[in-house]
């Protein structure tokens, strides 16, 4: 029973179901509303359910592992004898199986074989040739005994690239045709290696191949691009040059719903050779959910379901999987286990010795914390494509629906690869290369286009494009040019010939020798091998050349030292440099020395102690007030008291209990207050010891004009032995540790360039200070 | 470090027994029977450039599903010959096909039919694909 529990502003449920809360029970305590408005209770959860397939990783009415050989010929499959085949059972029965290893494999006891996949001491190819002898329920029931931290050891050991990559999704709800060239070249520039688009308007699908084709070669060459259409469409795209590869080629684990899906076993054989035979690079789709979505599971698991797609995978010759839910990933993440048997699908692909194109391309929750959750080990273990489809575009723009990550978590996953030093496929791209490959791009697809007299478009319109964050950043467009020009490109059979000889003809020969380099690629074959990308170089990185050999610490993948760097430098690290020249932006000729301090003699005499970078290298303070409107401030607090205050600079020491008790000693009234460049303060007294004060503000971030002004009154009134009126620390619920250390490292080190032991404090002068 | 600066490529090392095709073998050739060499921007300047140059032949089918084979997937190898066997049929023959297969689309005797006329024309694997389809077919109730 799915029961959706969502909350309303009240934080009070929804909907309850009848059986659940009923009249008189307890009310429900504040505690539990506000957990109730969480966004993760915005999700559905639901109990588990046999009958509706709502049941992750095992169902009592999953089959018993078994497999009848007779005659070389299978004659029992998983508990069902040959004259009870269904159309799936049938197919991998005579086509999925290495019957020569297949009694070794199926004799192997379950956990004995579980321990295959995470011991390093055992290679991948002696877990790929023992798999290839197993029967969908087998491999299940194996699989289904690893735990979490074990499914991520064997997606690292198992996967069949050694290096990672990931995939993009570019699209947009107008199928606009420059800003899909535009984003598809900011994809390709953040280093996806493959780009899948598809339509809300069916029609406009040719358009929206050569868009994103001309977009992705304006930023690198050898990204694959894919339309995931209507079957026949697709292949039509792929026949003429327009994409490269295909993926969504669904299967299903039940027959009924392959059926209802209206495809066999056998169709889908044959549109496997159809993709190949055009030198087309290709793999199916599959994932869990799909048989309950669609009321067909037939009380089997899951993932059992899931095991007799990709058994049907390998047995008709595709060479990878797209799967990990996929469209119904929240279907298994609504129940329990579900989103391990996610990860569980994607091994089992690579068991298989196919491709593992590794879902996370759905939103599976509302709750930021959860999807993370879903996504992230697969991310650290990395796989032949992290995403099968990050969506690169807005969320509204996402044509598939929005992707489990989206243009909003772009710098978080650039930021989770660095803090992991982990290779998720994806690199830094500079503000400055993004705008110039979005550019490049626009230009040569209108170009294109007004060349090939598919459209026009105005100067306005690609401005827009260039700049815009998604299109409702367009404006109005005309949505019947794309449908008109879709509709040339496939009435006048337009090819990627008239498309090379397009760019070429309008000065983007750069651009027309990559489309030509890709095409010729396909003469070539090599990408239709396993796991096949392009490097930027067009060298085939697949299962054949760039196989994965982890075979425990200190094996297997690793960054080169360049691409280490691409992962480290995110274009939001700062040091101490920048910090400085930032600083230097500040600087203003106030608060030259006078002279050295003198002591005071006048009761009512307190000092402004500042550290030894202010009116130097330090002129802003974390909140992003100028130090000298803070003395400012502290200067009028005294004077509203009936103080006189004066500003010295400590110079031998940056530390902030050092630099008040130091003025403390000078000032007339023995009272200091210790101002670091930052922005950190306190109030001194000359007989304290130095690490204690009278009142201290440590959150210098948040540190109001206000408050500030309060110090100095207070400061005052200790001179005067009058009460100070308490300041409090402000408070703030952000991680503000997280914003400000590394800045605070960086100003003290500014600081502490300025030290100088023994030499002493000096006055600074208070002109144009107010 | 002052921020992220684009370093201009993806660098990769493959480790791997490099690139397969075609070392020491005849030069790769596109189902026109040009070298794939040829395939260059000057040709198709000079308009002599079409599709059948940019498509790929049955041998390298044949040669891509021996490293298929070589690296432990027979059913990609398989499906790679198979796929040899169609670049002889037009783009209309293959989707004909396709559709063929699909269900309830065909009775059983079609498909029969359909897979001796692929056997004719020496098309074996893929006359055998559909002769086993017309025999499931007809067991499961998935013909037209």
């Amino acid at each position: 029973m799915l029961e959706r529990v969502s909350a309303n502003e009240s934080g009070k449920p929804k909907e309850v179901e009848p059986n659940e809360v009923q009249a008189g029970a307890a009310p429900v305590v504040g505690r539990i509303r506000f957990m109730d408005a969480q966004r993760v209770n915005l999700d559905g959860f639901a109990l588990e359910d046999v009958d509706l397939g709502l049941v992750a990783l095992w169902s009592p009415f999953d089959p018993e592992p078994s497999l009848v050989v007779r005659d070389g010929r299978v004659v029992e499959l998983d508990g069902t004898a040959e004259e009870d085949f269904d159309a799936i059972d049938e197919y991998i029965a005579r086509h999925g199986l290495d019957l020569g290893v297949a009694g070794e494999a199926m004799a192997l006891d379950d956990v004995a074989f579980a321990r295959m996949l995470v011991d390093p001491g055992v290679s991948r190819s002696e877990v790929v040739r023992l798999s290839a002898g197993t029967t969908p329920a087998k491999l299940a029931r194996v699989l289904a005994l690893l735990r979490p931290a074990e499914l991520m050891m064997a997606m690292t050991k198992l996967r069949a690239r050694r290096t990672p990559s990931n995939q993009a999704h570019v699209t947009n709800r107008l199928d606009d045709p420059l800003l899909l060239a535009a984003d598809a070249a900011t994809a390709a520039s953040f280093g996806f290696r493959e780009i899948e688009t598809t339509v809300p308007v069916l029609a406009d699908a040719p358009s929206n191949a050569v868009a994103c084709l001309i977009g992705s070669v304006a930023a690198s060459a050898g990204v694959l691009i894919q339309c995931s259409v209507e079957e026949a469409l697709e292949l039509e795209l792929g026949m003429r040059g327009l994409t490269s590869y295909a993926e969504t080629i669904s299967l299903y684990g039940t027959e009924q719903v392959f059926v209802d899906g209206d495809d066999t076993p056998w169709s889908k054989a044959f549109l496997t050779s159809a993709y190949a035979s055009r030198g087309m690079k290709m793999r199916v789709s599959s994932g869990s959910g799909a048989e309950a979505l669609m009321a067909g599971a037939e009380r089997k698991s899951m993932f059992y379901l899931e095991a007799r797609c990709v058994s049907l995978a390998r047995a008709i010759g595709a060479q990878g999987v797209q799967n990990g839910g996929i469209d119904a990933a929240s279907v298994a993440g609504a129940v329990p286990g579900g989103v391990k048997a996610l990860m569980a699908e994607n091994v089992m692909v690579m068991m298989r010795n196919l491709e593992s194109c590794s879902g996370n391309d759905a939103l599976m929750s509302e709750s930021d914390m959860r999807r993370t959750s879903r996504t992230l080990p697969i991310v650290l273990a990395g796989s032949d494509y992290v995403f099968s489809g990050f969506g690169t575009i807005q969320r509204y723009d996402n044509m598939f629906g929005p992707s489990n990550f989206n243009a909003e978590d772009i710098d978080d996953f650039l930021v989770m690869q660095r803090d992991w030093g982990i290779d998720g496929g994806l690199r830094t791209a500079s503000p400055e290369l993004v705008a110039a490959v979005r550019r490049r791009a626009a230009e040569a697809c209108r170009a294109v286009y007004r060349h090939l007299g598919l459209a026009d478009f105005s100067d306005e319109h690609l401005e827009r494009a260039v700049d815009a964050a998604g299109s409702k950043d367009l404006g109005e467009t005309d949505t019947l040019a794309v449908l008109s020009a879709a509709q040339a490109i496939r009435d006048r059979g337009m090819t990627v010939v008239d498309i090379v000889a397009a760019l070429d003809e309008n000065g983007y020969e750069d651009e027309a020798e990559r489309v030509l380099a890709l095409t010729r690629a396909r003469v070539g074959g090599d990408y239709l091998q396993t796991a096949a990308i392009f490097d930027e170089q067009m060298g085939v990185l697949s299962l054949v050349t760039d196989p994965n050999d982890y075979a425990g610490p200190g094996t297997g993948y690793e960054p080169t030292p360049a691409r280490q760097h691409e992962i480290d430098a995110i274009r939001q690290a700062r040091g101490v440099d920048d910090l400085a020249a930032e600083q230097a932006g500040w600087a203003s000729p106030l608060l030259h020395a006078v002279g050295p301090a003198r002591p005071g003699e006048d009761p009512r005499d307190v000092i402004i102690g500042v550290s030894p970078a202010v009116g130097r290298d330090v002129w802003r303070t974390l909140s992003g007030q100028l130090v000298t409107d803070v003395i400012g401030e502290l200067l009028a607090g005294l004077e509203e008291e009936g103080c006189v205050g004066r500003v010295v600079r400590v110079n031998d020491t940056v530390d902030l209990g050092r630099i008040g008790l130091s003025v403390a000693r000078l000032s007339g009234s023995g009272i200091g207050i210790g101002l670091q460049g930052k922005g950190t303060a306190l109030i001194h007294r000359r007989d304290l010891p130095p690490l204690a004060n009278l009142e201290l503000y440590s959150t210098a971030p948040v540190v109001t004009p206000e408050l500030y002004r309060l110090l100095g009154a207070n400061a005052a009134r200790h001179a005067k032995g009058t009460t100070p009126d308490p300041a409090r620390n402000p408070y703030t619920d952000e991680a503000i540790e997280a914003r400000y250390h590394t800045k605070v490292i960086a100003l003290v080190a500014l600081e502490r360039r300025w030290v100088r032991a023994g030499c002493p404090p000096e006055e600074l002068s208070l002109e144009g200070i107010r | 470090m002052t921020g992220a600066e684009h370093s201009g490529e993806h660098v990769v090392t493959p480790g791997g027994e490099g690139v397969v095709t075609h070392v020491g073998e005849a030069p790769l050739r596109a189902l026109s029977g040009r070298d794939a060499d040829e395939l260059t921007l000057e040709a198709v300047r000079r308009g002599e450039v079409g599709l059948s140059d940019l498509r790929i032949h049955p041998d390298t089918l044949e040669h891509q599903a021996a490293v298929a084979e070589r690296h432990g997937n027979p059913q990609l190898a398989e499906n790679l010959r198979r796929a040899a066997e169609l670049t002889r049929l037009t783009d209309e023959e293959v989707l004909g096909i396709y559709e063929a297969l699909r269900p309830s689309r065909t009775s059983q005797a079609d498909l029969v039919l359909l897979a001796d006329s692929l056997a004719e024309r020496d098309l074996p694997r893929s006359a055998a694909l559909v002769r086993e389809a017309a025999a499931v077919y007809g067991r499961r109730g998935l013909t037209g």
